[in-house]
C-alpha cells in the first residue's frame, strides 16, 4: 500500500509580551458506541425516546441487579482500536469510579482504569496537502455514560432522565501531541471519520454522541521537544482540563481563550492552577469548575460484579480481517489509481459512502472527470440542499451514464449540466432523456460547416477582423454554439472555424 | 400442632408423594407455628395468602406428577430479607429500603418456586447482612430458640442470617435461604443447631439478592439435615446468564452423592485454627469431630494454613470496600426512604440526611471503613494489601488440596450463642471475631458447611465446619453426613415461646 508522505506542521505560536509561547493539547474524546443495547443492560440506546423509557432495572440500579457485558460493544471497541492502529489488550478489566450524582443511579460508573481494552495507537491528522500531525493514542477504554439532570424545568425540583444511563462510551485518550486549536478540531474530525468508516460511532456531536475533554497547557519554544525526547512532563506547563465540549468550533475557541488566559497569568508572574474548567460559548471564555483540591476522590477499585475480559487473539484477527479500507489508505489509493489530487482525494474520502459513490462513478471511466463531477456538481448540489450522499436523487449509475455521454461526444459539458439538472429533478435514464429531448450534440461536420458558412456570410466585418486576429475566432465559435442551441460539438466547431479563417 | 412443620424436607417429600399429607397441611401448620413464635422475631413479613396459594398449586402438581414432582414441591420455606421477591416487601432489614417491593424475582427464589417450594415469608437478618448477631436489624433482633440451661436470657441466633436460623431451628419452616459473606449462614447455623451450607463462589446466582460484598456473597440453604441441604442446594444452584460471576458448570446430583461412605478420605486439621481463648467445649467438640471422621474410615492429617491469621483483617477491608460502593445506590432518589428536607436544602443535604436516617450504625461504620480504605493514598496500604492476603489465603487452601486433602475440619465458631447485647457494644472487633473460622472460606471462594455436632455444658448447640474443594459440595456434604450420623445431634429446642 502506498502511503502519502507528509511533514508535521509548525505549532501554533502566540506572541506574548515577553516572548513566544506554544500550546500543548491532549484530548479525551468520549465516543458513544454504535450499538442497539447498552453496555451492561439490554435497554435500548435509541436517541430522542420519551424520558426514562429506555431504562432497565440494571440502569436504574435497583437492589440486587447485576451488569452483564454486551459483547457487541466489546467488539466495537476492538474494531475502533484496530482502526486507530492500536494495540488490543487481550486482558482487560472493569473498575468502579465512585461518586454521588442523581443521574448516576449506581453511585459509581463502571469504567476501565487499570486495564483498558485498547493500548497505544496513532492517528494521522491532515492539515493540508503534504502536511499532517501524528497524534499518539495512549489508550481507549470502555465505560458507561451517565444520565441527564435537568435543572430548569421546575423552580424547586430537578428532573433526571436515565435513558442515556449505561450507554456504552469509548474514551479515547491522546498524548499531548496536538499543537494548535485547528489541529484539535481536525483530530476530533479524523477520529469521527475513522469511527464512521468503522461503523463504531455515528459521530453525531449535536446529540452528544461525540464529546471531548481538552487538556491545554502552554510552554516556551523548545520545551515541547524536550518533553518528547525525555517523556518528562515537567518540561510542559501546568494543564487545565476543559470539560465536555460537543462542537468543533467551541473546541477551537476554548483552546484559544484558555491558552491566552494561561499566558496572561504567567506573564503577570502568576502560576497556572491545575483545575477543571468549563467553556461558556456565550461569553467566549472558560471558567473554573473545580480545582485540584476540590477534585473528587473516585475510589476506583475492580468491579466485583464482572469478570475480567479475556479476548481470544483469533477473534481479534477475525475483526481485523473484516475492517473496511480506512480513510488514509483510501485517499492514497485514489491519488494513485485515479490520478486525482490529494486535495480531491481528501474530499472524496471524507465519508465512506461518498467515496463508494465516487468509485462507482469512476469505475471504467476517467478518474479526474469523475472526481470533478462528483465534487463540483454532485457535492455542490447536495450541500446547497443540505442533503447527504445517501439522499442524492442522482445515483452513481445515472451520473456515470452522463459522463459516458460526454466521453462519446454525444453531449457537451454544458449540455451535460442541463442533463444533470433534469436527472436531479425528474429522474430517468440519461441516455433516453438525451434521445427523447433531442439533446444530442451535432458532430456532423457538414452540418456544422453549413452553419459556420452562414454566420461568416452574415458577418463579413467580423470575418475580416478574425482573419487578421485569430483571437477573435472565439466570437464565431460562440455564434455557432448559440445558433445550434449548444448542441454542436465545440471541438468540431473550433476546428472548422479555425480552418475557414486560415483558408 | 407443629408435627408437620417439624418434618425435614426429605421426610415431607416422601409423605407428600405418597399422598399421606398435603402441602396445604404443612403450610397451615407452619403458619400457625410462625404466629405462635412471634416473640422470636424470626419473620419480618409473613405471606400467608401467597403461601396457601402456592401450597395448593404444589398439591395439584404433586397429584399430577407424583414421584416425578421436584423434590422441593410443596415444601414451605422462609426467605431471608436479602432476596428480592416480586411484590413482597424486601428491605434487607434496613430502614433505607422502607417498604421497597421489587418488581422482579431473584434467581434463587425463582428457582425454588419453579420447583414448587412454598413461600412463607421474609426472614429477619442483620441490616444489609452486616452483623453476627442479628442485632443490627432495623426490625429488631431475632432471638435464638435455644436457651442456656437455667438461664432465660435471650440469646442471639447469630447473624447475619439470624432469622433464617431461628425459624429453621424453631420448626417454623422446613428450611430457609441464607446468604454468607463471611460466615452469615454457617455461624447462625452453629448457634441454633442446624445445618448451614455456603456453596463455592459462583455456584448460586447472586442476581436479585441485595448486594453486600459482591466478591464474597453467596446464597445457600439452611436446613435441619445434611440431606435437606443437598436437596435444597440442588434447586438453588446453577449458572445464570444474568450473573457474570455464576459459573458455567453443571450441577451434579448432590443427594445421590450422599452415601455416608467416606473411607479413605483425607481430612485436614489446620493447626492455625487452634486459637487462643477458644473454649474448652469447642476444643473438645473439634476433637470429637476428628474421632467421628476417623471412626468413619477417614484419614486425619495435620495441615497448615499459614495465612489464616490475616484473614479477618483482610476481610474487614475487602468486604467494607465493596459494601461502600454497593450501598451508594441507596440515595433516596429512586426508591426506599427519602429524608424530608428543609426549605433551601438541596441534593447534598438529601443524600446526607437520607443516608444518616436510613442506615444503622454498623452499616455506617462499614461504609466509612470501606470509603477510607479505597481513598487515594490508602488504597495500596489497605485494599491492595488485603487483596494480596486474599490470594495467599486461597493459595494456602490450594496447597492443602493439592497435597491430597479432601476436606478441612474446623470448629464453626469460637463460642456458642451469646446473649443479646453481650458483645460488640464497646468494641466492634469483639463481634467481628465471631467470623474468625468462617471468613477464610469466603476469601478463598470455597464451599463450607456447618453441621450441628454437640452441645456445650449449658446445653447450647455447637457446630463443626467442613471446608470442601472448589465445586465439591457433594463430596463435602457426604463427609458432613458421616459427621451428622455419628454426632447424633438431638435437634429441637424446647418451645419456651409458646408458654
Amino acid at each position: 500500500m502506498l502511503d502519502l508522505t507528509f511533514t508535521e506542521p509548525a505549532p501554533r505560536v502566540i506572541h506574548g509580551l515577553e516572548g513566544d509561547w506554544e500550546m500543548v493539547i491532549g484530548m479525551e474524546v468520549h465516543a458513544q458506541v454504535s450499538s442497539k443495547a447498552k453496555l451492561f443492560s439490554g435497554a435500548s440506546t435509541e436517541f430522542g425516546a420519551e424520558p426514562n423509557s429506555n431504562v432497565s432495572f440494571v440502569d436504574a440500579a435497583m437492589p440486587g441487579m447485576l451488569p452483564v457485558i454486551n459483547e457487541f460493544c466489546v467488539e466495537q471497541a476492538v474494531r475502533t482500536g484496530l482502526g486507530l492502529n492500536a494495540r488490543i489488550n487481550l486482558f482487560s478489566a472493569f473498575d468502579r469510579k465512585n461518586y454521588f450524582y442523581p443521574d448516576l443511579p449506581q453511585g459509581y460508573q463502571i469504567s476501565q482504569l487499570y486495564h483498558p481494552i485498547v493500548g497505544e495507537g496513532e492517528v494521522i491528522v491532515w492539515m493540508g496537502e503534504g502536511t499532517a500531525r501524528r497524534v499518539r493514542i495512549e489508550r481507549i477504554h470502555l465505560e458507561q455514560d451517565a444520565g441527564k439532570s435537568i435543572h430548569d424545568m421546575d423552580p424547586e425540583y430537578s428532573f433526571v432522565d436515565l435513558n442515556r444511563t449505561g450507554v456504552a462510551l469509548m474514551e479515547i485518550v491522546s498524548r499531548p501531541d496536538i499543537r494548535s486549536p485547528e489541529e484539535a478540531a481536525a483530530y476530533v474530525g479524523k477520529l469521527r471519520q475513522i469511527m464512521r468508516y468503522l461503523g463504531t460511532c455515528d459521530g453525531n456531536m449535536q446529540n452528544g454522541n461525540l464529546r471531548a475533554d481538552v487538556n491545554v497547557s502552554v510552554c516556551r519554544p523548545g520545551d515541547y521537544e524536550k518533553y518528547r525526547e525525555t517523556g518528562d512532563f515537567s518540561h510542559l506547563g501546568t494543564r487545565c482540563e476543559i470539560k465536555n465540549m460537543n462542537s468543533m468550533r467551541f473546541i477551537q475557541q476554548a483552546i484559544e481563550y484558555e491558552a491566552r488566559r494561561q499566558i496572561a497569568i504567567l506573564e503577570d508572574g502568576g502560576e497556572v492552577v491545575q483545575e477543571t474548567r468549563l467553556y461558556d460559548p456565550n461569553k467566549g471564555e472558560t471558567r473554573s469548575m473545580r480545582s485540584k483540591e476540590e477534585a473528587h476522590d473516585y475510589r476506583y477499585f475492580p468491579c466485583p460484579d464482572l469478570l475480567p475480559l479475556e479476548l481470544e487473539a483469533a477473534w481479534v484477527e477475525e475483526i481485523r480481517a473484516s475492517l473496511p479500507e480506512l480513510p488514509d489508505a483510501k485517499k492514497a489509493r485514489f491519488v494513485r489509481d485515479y490520478g486525482i489530487t490529494e486535495y480531491d482525494a481528501g474530499v472524496l474520502t471524507a465519508e465512506r459512502e461518498a467515496a463508494d459513490f465516487f468509485e462507482e462513478v469512476a469505475r471504467g471511466r476517467d478518474g479526474k472527470m469523475a472526481a470533478n463531477w462528483v465534487i463540483n456538481e454532485l457535492f455542490g448540489r447536495l450541500n446547497k440542499e443540505g442533503r447527504t450522499i445517501g439522499e442524492s436523487p442522482v445515483s452513481a449509475a445515472q451520473l456515470g451514464a452522463i459522463l459516458d455521454l460526454i466521453r462519446k461526444g454525444d453531449i457537451s459539458g454544458k449540455i451535460a449540466k442541463d442533463l444533470f439538472e433534469i436527472v436531479w429533478t425528474e429522474g430517468g435514464d440519461p441516455v433516453r432523456i438525451v434521445e427523447e429531448r433531442g439533446m444530442k450534440q451535432v458532430t456532423d461536420s457538414a452540418a456544422i460547416e453549413k452553419v459556420v458558412d452562414e454566420i461568416m456570410a452574415a458577418n463579413p466585418a467580423q470575418l475580416e477582423k478574425a482573419k487578421a486576429n485569430p483571437k477573435v475566432a472565439g466570437w464565431f465559435v460562440g455564434q455557432v454554439m448559440k445558433a445550434t442551441q449548444g448542441k454542436a460539438n465545440p471541438q468540431v466547431v473550433n476546428e472548422i472555424v479555425r480552418r475557414k479563417l486560415a483558408g | 400442632m407443629g408435627e408437620l412443620a417439624g418434618l425435614t424436607i426429605s421426610e415431607a417429600r416422601a409423605r407428600l408423594r405418597k399422598g399421606e399429607i398435603t402441602a396445604r397441611e404443612i403450610t397451615e401448620d407452619c403458619l400457625a407455628e410462625i404466629e405462635a413464635a412471634a416473640p422470636l422475631g424470626a419473620f419480618v413479613e409473613v405471606t400467608a395468602e401467597k403461601a396457601l396459594a402456592m401450597a395448593d398449586a404444589a398439591d395439584a402438581r404433586l397429584a399430577a406428577e407424583g414421584e416425578a414432582a421436584p423434590a422441593m414441591c410443596g415444601i414451605p420455606v422462609g426467605i431471608k430479607d436479602l432476596f428480592c421477591v416480586e411484590g413482597v416487601r424486601t428491605q434487607a432489614a434496613s430502614k433505607i429500603l422502607d417498604n421497597f417491593r421489587p418488581p422482579y424475582e431473584s434467581t434463587v427464589t425463582a428457582r425454588l418456586w419453579q420447583d414448587g417450594a412454598v413461600m412463607l415469608g421474609k426472614l429477619n437478618m442483620d441490616e444489609f447482612a452486616m452483623g453476627s448477631s442479628n442485632e443490627t436489624s432495623h426490625f429488631g433482633p431475632a432471638i435464638n430458640p435455644w436457651r442456656a440451661e437455667g438461664d432465660s436470657r435471650p440469646l442471639t441466633p447469630g447473624g447475619s442470617s439470624g432469622g433464617s436460623a431461628a425459624a429453621v431451628a424453631a420448626r417454623l419452616c422446613l428450611a430457609a435461604t441464607g446468604t454468607d459473606t463471611g460466615g452469615s449462614i454457617r455461624q447462625p447455623a452453629a448457634f441454633t443447631g442446624i445445618v448451614g451450607l455456603k456453596p463455592t463462589y459462583g455456584r448460586v446466582s447472586r442476581w436479585g439478592i441485595v448486594a453486600f460484598a459482591s466478591s464474597l456473597d453467596q446464597a445457600g440453604p439452611m436446613t435441619r439435615s445434611v440431606r435437606d441441604a443437598a436437596i435444597m442446594l440442588q434447586a438453588m444452584a446453577g449458572e445464570d446468564p444474568r450473573d457474570s460471576t455464576s459459573a458455567p458448570r453443571p450441577v451434579p446430583d448432590f443427594e445421590a452423592m450422599l452415601t455416608g461412605d467416606i473411607r479413605g478420605r483425607r481430612i485436614g486439621i489446620p493447626k492455625e485454627y487452634r486459637v487462643e481463648g477458644m473454649s474448652a467445649g469447642i476444643e473438645a467438640l473439634w476433637q470429637a469431630g476428628i474421632d467421628m471422621l476417623r471412626d468413619a474410615g477417614a484419614e486425619i492429617v495435620d495441615i497448615s494454613l499459614p495465612h489464616t491469621k490475616y484473614a479477618l483483617p483482610a476481610y474487614y477491608v475487602i468486604a467494607p470496600a465493596e459494601a461502600s460502593s454497593n450501598l451508594a445506590r441507596y440515595d433516596g432518589v429512586r426508591y426506599g426512604h427519602r429524608a424530608k428536607l428543609a426549605p433551601g436544602e438541596g441534593i447534598v443535604e438529601m443524600y446526607e440526611k437520607t443516608r444518616a436516617e436510613g442506615f444503622g450504625d454498623e452499616v455506617k461504620r462499614r461504609v466509612m471503613i470501606g470509603t477510607y480504605v479505597l481513598s487515594a493514598g490508602y488504597y495500596d496500604a489497605y485494599y491492595n494489601r488485603a487483596r494480596k492476603v486474599r490470594t495467599l489465603i486461597r493459595r494456602d487452601f490450594e496447597q492443602a488440596f493439592a497435597s491430597g486433602i479432601d476436606a478441612v475440619l474446623t470448629p464453626a465458631t469460637p463460642s456458642t450463642a451469646f446473649a443479646l447485647g453481650e458483645k460488640g457494644q464497646d468494641d466492634p472487633v469483639e463481634m467481628y471475631l465471631n467470623d474468625i473460622f468462617t471468613v477464610p472460606v469466603n476469601l478463598a471462594g470455597l464451599p463450607g458447611i456447618s453441621v450441628p455436632a454437640g452441645r456445650d455444658a449449658k446445653g447450647l448447640p455447637l457446630g463443626l465446619q467442613l471446608i470442601g474443594r472448589p465445586w465439591e459440595e457433594g463430596e463435602m456434604m457426604n463427609i458432613a453426613l458421616a459427621l451428622e450420623e455419628r454426632a447424633g445431634f438431638d435437634g429441637a429446642p424446647s418451645p419456651w415461646w409458646k408458654g
